[in-house]
């Protein structure tokens, strides 16, 4: 193996299922409904899947979600945002632990 | 009918595809042999010469070019027009406009009751000597076809060249003032969005609606139809692909979302194309990848016989895949609905 991450991966995801077909069939059947079209737009899911796909820093979401979102009609400065909310949560998500830093400090200290 | 890789692109595109020929993929659908079901439209490319260089041309077009259609030609196009009762006539190029015999052949066209089609790259109807093109169009009823990737600046200049999105902008602001793109029934004005790189387009009912909203919200443009069309593995466009190492990819995605209901509707079943020297094709991709009818029907406008041409077997090659992925793609946008 010389690399943990290789993107001919991506295309033997289903290859997961070939231990347990049962779950892989309802992962797929809730995976497929999740994006449908519904009181979200097919490209709104797309966008918020590329988010998510970087904050979990996952490359093989994130190959797979950007060339979907462009499928969509979605353009960079979309994406760019879309990638912006995912950094301003995890930013502040981080940022806002600090209270509970202060929080300890304050039990410890005078 | 299944092609030979005659031409330099075809042989480049079979020799980087992981994915079975195309014909494979239309005999495994019950839909090869592809003939034509009949005849009523006639697209002419008038010529290669262009004010721009798009990356995404299957045309090669740009300054450079010089193949341009004599009025010889353009009278034998006439002639057929006279002949048949083609109802359509689809102009295209290149910049038609650069074609110096295109207000006559409009003119002829009009006169023998045909509906009119021209594919302008709007940003020549910005240059001095060409924008009374927007009068005469309206003038003479004439549908335009016209290439805007998107309705924001920076991915069309991307595509297209600085500046471009601008020009476009104001042409289309002038062809509402015509007129243009205000009814359903007249001066009718459909928009090109193609994909800014090796991916498919999008559902086209959902990108025109984007496209309606915001060209409406920043610039009160209006237009009628939103036209979807994938980037075909010809040209610029192949080359492009060649060098950025996406070609293997791009045709297995086109592969992978091979339609046959979008197989069975491809334009090149209704249409014949006829090259800027006067030779057929069965579309305009085939035309720049230099691949001509079949042998047994003629190969050239003057030797027209609209009762071969109309039944003809379709020549067919891997580029093929682009018109039959997804929601299909033709000259007219998606062939199937999203």
């Amino acid at each position: 193996m010389d690399s943990y991450y290789n993107p001919a991966d991506l295309a033997r995801f289903p290859s997961v299922g070939e231990d347990a077909p049962e779950l892989w069939e309802k992962f797929m059947s809730y995976y497929t409904a999740v994006f449908q079209e519904g009181a979200l737009s097919a490209r709104e899911k797309a966008l918020i899947a590329l988010a998510v796909a970087h904050a979990l820093q996952c490359p093989y979401c994130i190959d797979a979600y950007t060339r979907d979102v462009l499928e969509k009609g979605a353009d960079r400065e979309q994406m760019t945002e879309a990638v912006h909310v995912a950094a301003a949560i995890r930013s502040g998500a981080t940022l806002v632990h600090g209270v509970q830093m202060k929080n300890v400090a304050d039990k410890l200290g005078f | 009918m299944e092609s030979s890789c005659s031409t330099n692109q075809m042989y480049d595109l079979r020799a980087a595809a992981t994915v079975p020929p195309f014909y494979q993929k239309l005999q495994a659908a019950g839909l090869f042999p592809l003939m034509s079901t009949g005849l009523s439209t006639l697209q002419v490319n008038v010529g290669r010469t262009c004010n721009m260089s798009c990356k995404h041309c299957h045309m090669d077009a740009g300054p450079d070019r010089t193949e341009s259609m004599s009025r010889e030609t353009i009278s034998q196009c006439l002639g057929v027009l006279r002949g048949t009762n083609i109802s359509t006539l689809d102009i295209t190029g290149g910049a038609p406009e650069l074609n110096p015999y295109l207000p006559w052949f409009i003119e002829e066209a009009v006169k023998l009751g045909r509906q009119v089609i021209v594919r302008t790259n709007l940003t020549v109807l910005d240059a001095d000597n060409y924008a009374c093109f927007a009068e005469f169009y309206a003038a003479h009823q004439v549908e335009l076809i016209a290439s805007l990737p998107y309705y924001r600046e920076k991915n069309t200049d991307r595509q297209r060249g600085e500046g471009v999105f601008s020009a476009s902008v104001r042409v289309l602001k002038r062809l509402n003032k015509l007129g243009y793109g205000l009814e359903q029934d007249k001066l009718r004005l459909n928009l090109v969005y193609n994909p800014g790189g090796a991916f498919l387009p999008p559902v086209q009912h959902a990108l025109e609606a984007d496209f309606r909203r915001e060209l409406m919200r920043r610039h009160g443009v209006a237009f009628n139809r939103l036209f979807t069309i994938t980037n075909v593995p010809a040209g610029r466009f192949l080359g492009f692909l060649q060098n950025s190492g996406n070609l293997e990819k791009y045709l297995e995605r086109l592969s992978d979302a091979f339609n046959p209901a979008a197989a069975a509707g491809v334009m090149c079943r209704n249409q014949i194309s006829a090259g800027w020297d006067g030779r057929l094709y069965d579309c305009d991709f085939n035309q720049a990848l230099g691949l001509p009818c079949a042998p047994e029907v003629p190969g050239h406008i003057q030797d027209f016989d609209w009762a071969s041409l109309k039944k003809r077997p379709i020549m067919l090659g891997d580029h093929c895949y682009a018109c039959t992925a997804g929601f299909g793609s033709s000259c007219g946008g998606a062939v199937v609905k999203g």
